[in-house]
């Protein structure tokens, strides 16, 4: 993953609430078995509308995305964040966000920066016509207007923003202590392990009627 | 040595803590893993691409669904036949070699066990209680019925469990639902959920786990039970859970993949510890009462847009909150519908009754009660899809399909199908569906597509009536 401290540049205002993944990217675009190329299908129900703001040239190629509450709520589907990187997105500043979104956009190297409502309110109006910054090296968000305002993330997402780190590297070093409370997981509750003899499941194909 | 109370959810959290790290997020063991072909391509690739392996294929098991059509698989010679769509047939393909590669244990669309991944799960005991389980897709919640900590991740992170079986998780907050009371006539599990969403509203449960509670929840079914924590994601809610009793153990006995022998003694007289302690606290409470809760069903494009059947499409200007009031109006004029129109007046094109909220045998049973000896309305096209190959057997067995073809339902295979249209069962753009799936999101249906959740009763007396109808009327 490429590491992010800052990301600078236009922002789609937009402050539309409750965006879900099936309008970030529609179900037909989820067939692929590749992670590049979503950023075709991204807002595609919005952009059918004439005059919409992902095809304003003012902001073509933004890297900052200005949503409002409950951003990336519904299906969990990663294309989503796929979809958003894929047309340029490094971060979406939103009041909030859907748990399992929020993950997502981490783990593909954009930040989802949680500001209050009147903070959003006030990026939307300055992002009409002029630059955004977030930093994460100073965890703020700025204009060139003096607007500052602070944002909090969660300290190990942060430095795997920051470090471009692989998360499934950092923690398969962890074997020891994973195998340890498998030894554990087996004398305790030894019905979780699912032996040869019961797995009883190796590809079934036959018996439909 | 006495311990402070505890929630289901935090003991099941307790047992699952490989490390705890400084910033209070924990390493989090995960005892069950469910796949399917939309959300893993790019796992098993990634896997590839760093010459890793599956940690633990016995605790994985992949199934697909949102894709495979929901016609004919195989024809009458028992040859396997093609599927039109190519991007469908090569992610379907994509998850048989990933699965072959990797040793990963599988119920291939031939099978009569294969269904959709959230019936699947429970029904072949592959759910436990006190597990934590996880799947790409948001409604893996659904698991929790059984008093597991289940909820849908995304593929990097269907990545991190395939490769280490463990994810890196911070602590959610945990909110109460109590449903007191007992159901009124004609009230289903779905009216339920539908009500505790319309209540909490689609972001309430955000960053928390809700433990659904109370006499309704306690003298639901497991498949009743399926349905409510299925719905926790439209909540907003990380997961839901219920806490295991007796009547999930007797739902588990004897399922193909449930413990056996010692192993079943030994799990059941843990899973018997596991409810909430008497003073555990929740971080929010939430009390309905089920004498308030009628047949429901939603109006708008959001499945917090919720109105007992007798009510009426709400004015945008009902609404305190300006943001919500605008959203109202947006959701009015996707849906074509005009406030202070009643409900039942509102005609519908299409009913589908599947998906894994409402797909199961009692909510096929629900369904024909009502469809019986009635016949789907003029203009309107009914399909029932079944949750699983084993629920289609089960209500062949008891003559359901009859009622529903002789009534004029589609009776088809196995599959998502029109919950998510990924398949080619779409519902038109402008034309109505009552659907007793879990998401009325726009377009979610097929492009333009008007979508209302109901319950499998409602949308069969939708379907007999050509509009949307109180079940109450027809039932009895
Ligand atoms: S039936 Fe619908 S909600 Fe359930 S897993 Fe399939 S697509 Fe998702």
């Amino acid at each position: 993953m490429e590491p992010v401290t800052r990301v600078s540049g236009t922002a789609y205002p937009w402050g539309a609430k409750n965006i879900d993944t099936d309008v970030i990217i529609p179900a037909h675009w989820l067939k692929t078995i590749k992670r590049s190329g979503l950023g075709k299908g991204a807002f595609e129900t919005v952009r059918a509308q004439p005059g919409n703001i992902f095809d304003d040239p003012a902001y073509a190629g933004a890297p900052i995305l200005i949503a409002g509450d409950n951003f990336g709520c519904g299906s969990s589907r990663e294309h989503a964040a796929w979809a958003l990187g894929d047309m340029g997105i490094k971060a979406v500043i939103a009041p909030s966000f859907s748990d399992i979104f929020s993950g997502n956009a981490f783990k593909n190297g954009i930040v989802p920066v949680v500001l209050p409502q009147e903070a959003v309110d006030r990026l939307v109006e300055v992002a009409k016509t002029d630059e955004v910054t977030v930093d994460l090296e100073t965890m703020t968000v700025t204009t060139p207007f003096q607007d500052r305002f602070p944002f909090e993330l969660d300290a190990f997402r942060r430095r795997c923003l920051m470090e471009g780190l692989d998360e499934v590297g950092l923690t398969l070093a962890k074997d020891t202590a994973i195998s340890k409370f498998e030894e554990r997981l087996d004398d305790e509750r030894p019905w979780i392990r699912r032996d040869a003899a019961h797995a009883g499941f190796a590809v079934e194909g036959a018996g439909r009627t | 040595m006495s311990s402070a109370p505890r929630t289901l959810y935090e003991k099941v959290w307790d047992a699952h803590v490989v490390e705890r790290r400084d910033d209070g997020s924990c390493l989090i063991y995960i005892d069950r893993h469910l796949v399917h072909e939309v959300t893993s391509p790019q796992a098993f690739e990634g896997l590839r691409a760093a010459g890793r392996r599956v940690r633990r294929p016995d605790l994985t098991l992949a199934v697909p669904d949102h894709n495979l059509p929901t016609t004919a698989r195989v024809d009458a010679a028992g040859n396997e036949l093609p599927i039109a769509d190519r991007e469908s047939a090569e992610q379907l393909g994509a998850l048989r070699h990933n699965v072959a590669e990797f040793g990963v244990p599988y119920i291939d669309a031939l099978s009569a066990k294969q269904g959709i991944v959230h019936v699947v799960g429970p029904e072949q005991g592959f759910t436990l209680p006190g597990t934590t389980m996880v799947c790409g897709d948001s409604h893996t919640s659904a698991h929790g019925a059984l008093g597991a900590l289940a909820f849908g991740i995304g593929t990097s992170e269907v990545e991190h469990v395939l490769a280490t079986q463990t994810l890196i998780l911070s602590p959610s907050k945990t909110m109460e639902v109590r449903v007191d009371g007992t159901l009124g006539y004609g009230v289903s599990a779905k009216d339920v959920v539908l009500a505790i969403i319309g209540r909490i509203g689609a972001a309430g449960g955000t960053g928390h786990v809700i433990e659904f509670t109370g006499e309704v929840i306690r003298n639901l079914s497991v498949e009743g039970r399926l349905t409510i924590a299925n719905m926790s994601i439209e909540g907003g809610a990380r997961a839901g859970m219920i806490a295991p009793d007796e009547t999930t153990f007797a739902y588990l006995k004897g399922r193909p993949l449930a413990p056996t022998g010692a192993d079943w003694d030994k799990a059941v007289a843990w899973w018997r510890t596991l409810p909430s302690d008497a003073g555990a606290r929740y971080d929010k409470s939430v009390v309905l009462n089920a004498a308030d809760i009628a047949p429901s069903l939603t109006w708008g494009t959001s499945p917090e847009d919720v109105v007992p059947i007798t009510g009426v499409v709400p004015a945008p200007d009902s609404f305190a909150d300006p943001s919500k009031r605008e959203a109202a109006q947006k959701s009015l004029d996707y849906m074509g519908l005009t406030p202070g129109m009643r409900m039942q007046d509102v005609p519908v094109q299409h009913v589908f009754i599947g998906s894994c909220t409402n797909s199961r045998i009692e909510d096929l049973r629900a369904a024909a009660a009502v469809a019986g000896g009635r016949h789907v309305a003029d203009g309107v096209r009914a399909m029932v899809v079944p949750g699983s190959g084993l629920v289609k057997r089960q209500a062949e067995a008891e003559g359901l399909d009859r009622v529903f073809t002789e009534a004029g339902f589609e009776w088809r295979e196995p599959g998502c199908s029109m919950c998510l249209a990924m398949n080619p069962d779409k519902v038109p753009p402008g034309e109505r569906c009552a659907s007793t799936s879990n998401r009325n999101f726009v377009g979610r249906q097929g492009p333009g597509a008007r979508t209302h959740l109901l319950s499998p009763a409602m949308a069969a007396a939708a379907a007999v009536t050509g509009r949307l109808a109180d079940v109450r009327e027809l039932m009895g």
